[in-house]
């Protein structure tokens, strides 16, 4: 009986959890349930991927309305991928935060803290699972209300007003998805997205379209955090607490940069994209993003507005696999979306180790302390390689698809974008490296009262990406054979 | 403000209204515009006076804020549980035609059981809203 209600699970349950553990006593408990529920979400989803990476759709009607009238959840390999990412990233997040949270958060908001976590991966869950495209715009401030929460709880004063910046940012950035799904509604009649693919298709080129993609494009640009839209990134994810960091690093863009490519490939017409110059645009943004983010990243004195920047280019790959219209393109964004996953998020959680260890994270007083924690050091090396793209590592296996999609068009400058790219990542990862282990340690930089524990339960999530880092660079059976079936199922051939 | 003897009087005969229209809208909400959020806001909106009128103090002693977080967790249940409780009885989440014998009494009973939850979480956000604005400054 549950067998075919797993893809709205994926969401009550979460729902469920979350006035739960904000009802929950202060402590161990709100983590526990949340720990709990993140496991169960984890292995629907893997179960779920496991059912459509034959080929076939799940499709669920809420309330027993039909589409178009209804809201149905419509899974294919596609969101299936996307909701394996956020789960996985959720549970190995929430194991870190068992040690993370009470350095982090006052123990009074611990309970409230599960709570918004678990209401913003309902959230992003909800946005890789629905086929009803207001009811992306209803997940996607769910989820963005309770990250401005999250975010705005760092301990630095600053995170206050870096969560406003992100707020007002994120409501722009929502309120012009609306606009577009208003107009397409406007042109259409209909919100359910397989159903505006049909009807867009008797009326492609018509102004208001035009306008309605426009529109969706640029809000889910902003929340993508696309170069130029990308200000409110490197704050959020600096002053965010740092478990924060790690599951928004690895989740809320890539949730926005699957809803861009769910839109543009599957409601609205690649050849609308093309009439509408959308290709070049994200090409030639995503080429400046990925170059600009790498230089931003190499200025940075501090580990988190490092890796901050250094998301932003890689955000840039993304654009440009999703602007090269192409299958390969895509395949190329949707391994990238798994892979960049594991790695930012492996090294955000060591950053934060760092920081725990060390008090701080500038990085001249982290010299030498690479020596001190070998364990991190090497999982920060592992992450920072596959950041590049060495041979071996999942960044490879992305880059390699990104130039493949880029040969396939004669594109020769954007495989020089991408290997400039991959240059400038080697000098910022060089910058953490060199820093933590070839530098002599400064004995007065560390502030003894801030240390806290190493513990298993910082360095066991930290270490189990760093391996997903080595095991799906050398075997892509999972990821490329189900980005695989994503892209034929959004109706491409590769 | 509650030594003024016009307000209180009128707030007193005002409130009781207030409150009357919010349950009114309430569960009036499923044959006529309504439901839960308009109740719920409606519904604080009356509190709201009532602080205004006799303090913050007085209308904590009524309902304090730790009570309003319960009733705001409560609300989220109860929408999220009665869309578990059709997924139990064998069809799909909240589909309240499920709730009961015929379908129309079970749309009937889900509805109402949802807007419940609705008006109890809008209700309680707004009062907590306001606490936290007007309790600004004063710890």
């Amino acid at each position: 009986m549950v067998e075919q209600h797993l893809s709205i699970l994926l969401v009550v349950i979460p729902l469920l959890a979350a006035p739960v553990t904000a009802l929950l006593p202060n402590g161990r408990l709100p983590w526990a349930l949340t720990q709990v529920v993140m496991l169960a979400c984890l292995w629907i989803s893997l179960s779920l991927l496991a059912d459509v990476s034959s080929g076939q759709l799940i499709h669920y009607e809420l309330g027993g309305w039909a589409p178009p009238w209804g809201i149905a959840y419509e899974v294919d390999a596609l969101n299936a991928l996307v909701a394996v990412i956020v789960s996985m990233i959720g549970t190995l997040v929430t194991a870190y935060s068992l040690r993370s949270v009470p350095a982090d958060i006052p123990l009074d908001k611990q309970a409230h803290f599960y709570a918004a976590f678990l209401l913003c991966f309902l959230g992003l869950l909800g946005m890789s699972m629905t086929g009803d495209i207001f009811n992306v715009f209803v997940f996607l401030e769910i989820s963005s209300l309770s990250t401005y929460a999250l975010v705005s709880m760092g301990r630095n004063r600053q995170a206050l007003t870096a969560a406003f910046q992100y707020l007002i940012l994120g409501t722009i950035g929502a309120t012009f998805f609306l606009i577009g799904v208003g107009l397409a509604y406007a042109a259409t009649g209909t919100l359910n997205m397989a159903d505006l693919a049909v009807r867009l298709v008797d009326s492609p080129h018509s102004n208001t379209v035009k306008t309605a993609l426009g529109f969706i494009f640029v809000g889910m640009a902003l929340k993508a955090a696309m170069f130029p839209l990308h200000q409110w990134l490197p704050r959020a994810y600096t002053y965010a607490p740092v478990m924060v960091s790690a599951f928004l690093a690895g989740t809320a863009t890539k949730v926005a940069i699957y809803i861009m490519a769910r839109t543009v490939f599957s409601v609205f017409s690649p050849e609308l994209a093309l009439s509408t110059l959308l290709n070049e645009l994200l090409i030639v943004l995503g080429a400046i993003g990925v170059l600009y983010g790498a230089i931003q990243a190499i200025r940075q004195t501090s580990v988190k507005p490092l890796l901050a920047w250094s998301s932003l280019s890689q955000i840039g790959y993304f654009m440009i696999g999703i602007g090269l219209l192409s299958a390969t393109g895509l395949m190329a964004t949707m391994v990238h979306l798994f892979n960049h996953a594991i790695i930012k998020t492996s090294l955000f959680m060591a950053a934060g180790i760092l920081l725990y260890h060390a008090g701080t994270l500038h990085i001249h007083k982290l010299a030498g302390l690479g020596r001190q924690l070998p364990w991190t050091f090497a999982a920060i090396v592992i992450a920072g390689l596959s950041l590049i793209g060495v041979p071996g590592t999942v960044g490879f296996i992305s880059k390699w698809y990104l130039v493949l999609a880029a040969v396939e068009q004669q594109a020769w400058w954007i495989v020089g974008v991408i290997l400039l790219g991959s240059l400038l990542a080697i000098v910022y990862v060089w910058k953490i490296v060199e820093t933590l282990y070839f530098q002599p340690a400064q004995a007065a930089g560390i502030s003894a009262q801030s240390r806290v524990e190493l513990s298993p339960a910082l360095i066991v999530p930290v270490w189990l990406l760093a391996i997903a880092c080595i095991y799906f660079g050398l075997d892509t059976d999972m990821t490329v054979g189900a980005a695989q079936v994503a892209v034929q199922s959004l109706g491409l051939t590769p | 403000m509650k030594d003024n003897l016009i307000l209180r009087i009128i707030a007193k005969l005002l409130i009781p209204m207030i409150i009357l229209f919010a349950l009114y809208v309430q569960f009036h909400g499923d044959y006529s515009p309504g439901g839960g959020f308009q109740a719920g806001v409606i519904f604080s909106s009356g509190f709201i006076l009532y602080m205004l009128i006799f303090g913050l103090d007085t209308a904590e002693a009524i309902v304090p804020s730790g009570v309003l977080r319960v009733i705001a967790s409560l609300g989220v249940l109860v929408y999220a549980g009665t869309g578990m409780v059709s997924l139990f009885m064998g069809k799909e989440f909240l589909n309240y035609s499920a709730l009961a014998e015929s379908p129309t009494t079970g749309q009937h009973i889900g509805i109402i059981m949802v807007e419940l939850g609705v008006g109890m979480t809008v209700g309680a956000i707004m009062l907590l809203i306001f606490y936290a604005f007007a309790n600004r400054g004063r710890e």
